[in-house]
């Protein structure tokens, strides 16, 4: 391909978005928007997923022992749980150290549990801490079977809640997302279609002066690529500012939130949108000549 | 170079254009198609440069049987081939220059070669010194020698002219045939589909009279019509 016909299909393509302009910045609209909401749904996913697995790894293992258990029991008990092989540590919490952390938890709200210390309803409790997330479930059911446990509590049901929220959002936003992007897809489709139809008399000059199909519709294919194209850079530009001002704003009020800020994850999220947005403005337009530009 | 063998073209509308029609026009032939309005003349031209197929019989054109030519060669085979129209189908957006620079753009020419060919061309048609005015600035005569530019530029080996005198007054339709014929003199094929009947006689030039999609005559030397 001549370096003068590359410019030719450029010049063609931008002229055509300029002239429909109105019709160019709504396809670019649709766009940006359905990759905006593809794009913070993504986020989102990724950073429940990230929040879960941090969660997993802090899983700790609460194990309540029935009230009349005596301490020689107890200690049997420590050490039996010490001994198993995916045990990573084992504390002992007394009913008395129970309440005065859970009273240092309520901060200012600690009157609420006022005169317990005489008749303290909490139970002694082992706290215990695994290897790995998933020898929980098991070594919870273990734990269960001894006699002197009253009961036996993990966090497994928050990472599952957390997991299902993530699975949710992916969900809604694949299926807006889905929604949107035919939406865009057609949009450009008009739009090209229109810009066909404007230079319908310039098309038909262009084929007896023995132009080849591709040479046609290269700058059609070219305006459908470049409106996908912008509409996506909008979109990223969006989400990439907007997600890092939200970011220093969260550590500077939920300094514990552990949101994804590695730059290159994102960067590789944005390029993804970036070619999604190209292939939407393709598609469009390939709809669009299938239809127009027969051979 | 040109040769129809039987050729039949019935339109999907039932129309018979053309009704076994067997012609053969060698090259740098100077050919008139005469005849009324719907005697098959644009079906004619229009199976030459396969905007059209035809639905019986055979064309061959520069050696190669048209039925072989597959979609994707038709632009390579309108190469070959200038169209002059009455109506002009100039761009009225693009320059004199452009528009003769269009038809070489289209087949990927180069700038360098663009700038070289288009100029030789504009001074064959005398219209070097409008090469920067748009079509709707120029007379009728100067948008049809636009046209005929626009038409030669590829170096093509037939030119198929559609009434192009159609829309100009008798002093311009002269100046164009000399033209024609300057550009016909050079070795080019033409065949010009025209009613203009005291051109015709004057040229004698062979004529193809065509009437109800039939060949009913063909002369060299002829005339438009043998009637008074």
């Amino acid at each position: 391909m001549r370096l003068s016909t590359v410019r030719y299909y450029f010049r063609e393509a931008f002229q055509s978005v300029w002239r429909n302009s109105w019709l160019s910045i709504a396809s670019m609209g649709v766009v940006a928007v359905s990759l905006l909401i593809l794009g913070s749904s993504l986020l989102l996913v990724v950073n429940a997923n990230r929040i879960a697995q941090g969660l997993e790894s802090s899983v700790e293992i609460s194990v309540f022992i029935k009230d009349e258990t005596i301490p020689d029991h107890v200690r049997n008990i420590k050490s039996e749980i010490e001994a198993r092989p995916e045990v990573a540590g084992v504390e002992y919490v007394p009913k008395e150290q129970a309440l005065k952390e859970m009273m240092a938890n309520l901060g200012n709200d600690r009157d609420i549990l006022a005169g317990l210390e005489e008749k303290n309803p909490l139970p002694d409790a082992f706290r215990i801490k695994t290897y790995t997330v998933d020898q929980v479930t098991p070594l919870a059911a273990w734990l269960e079977s001894i006699a002197m446990v009253d009961q036996v509590r993990y966090g497994q049901g928050v990472v599952e809640k957390l997991l299902a929220v993530s699975r949710w959002v992916r969900t809604a936003g694949a299926v807006a997302m889905a929604l949107l992007g035919i939406a865009a897809v057609f949009l450009i489709a008009t739009t090209i279609r229109l810009s066909v139809f404007a230079r319908r008399k310039e098309i038909g000059i262009m084929k007896f002066l023995g132009a080849t199909n591709w040479f046609v519709r290269f700058p059609f294919l070219l305006e459908g690529m470049i409106l996908g194209l912008a509409g996506s850079f909008v979109a990223v530009m969006v989400i990439y500012f907007g997600y890092f001002s939200l970011i220093s704003n969260i550590n500077l009020s939920l300094p514990f939130m552990q949101l994804v800020t590695e730059r290159n994850l994102i960067i590789t999220l944005m390029e993804g949108l970036l070619v999604l947005g190209l292939a939407i403005g393709a598609t469009g337009s390939m709809i669009s000549m299938r239809r127009f530009l027969k051979a | 170079m040109i040769q129809f063998n039987n050729v039949t073209k019935i339109y999907a509308n039932g129309i018979k254009a053309l009704n076994d029609i067997t012609l053969r026009i060698r090259k740098g032939e100077f050919v008139f198609l005469v005849g009324p309005s719907g005697a098959g003349k644009s079906t004619l031209t229009k199976l030459l440069y396969r905007e059209e197929t035809p639905t019986r019989g055979q064309i061959i054109f520069d050696g190669k049987s048209l039925a072989r030519v597959r979609p994707r060669e038709v632009p390579y085979l309108r190469r070959k081939i200038g169209m002059v129209f009455q109506d002009f189908r100039l761009l009225p957006q693009k320059t004199v220059f452009e528009n003769v620079a269009f038809a070489l753009e289209v087949t990927g020419a180069s700038n360098r070669e663009i700038k070289k060919v288009v100029p030789v061309v504009l001074n064959l048609v005398s219209l070097m010194e409008k090469a920067e005015s748009f079509p709707n600035y120029l007379s009728g005569g100067e948008q049809q020698r636009v046209c005929i530019a626009r038409a030669i530029v590829n170096n093509p080996v037939l030119i198929i002219a559609d009434e192009p005198t159609g829309n100009l007054d008798p002093d311009t339709s002269w100046d164009l045939m000399n033209l024609l014929l300057d550009i016909n003199r050079r070795g080019t094929t033409i065949i010009m589909a025209t009613h203009a009947w005291d051109i015709v006689d004057a040229m004698k030039k062979r004529v193809v009279a065509l009437e109800r999609g039939k060949i009913i005559r063909d002369e060299i030397k002829g005339v438009y019509s043998h009637e008074a």
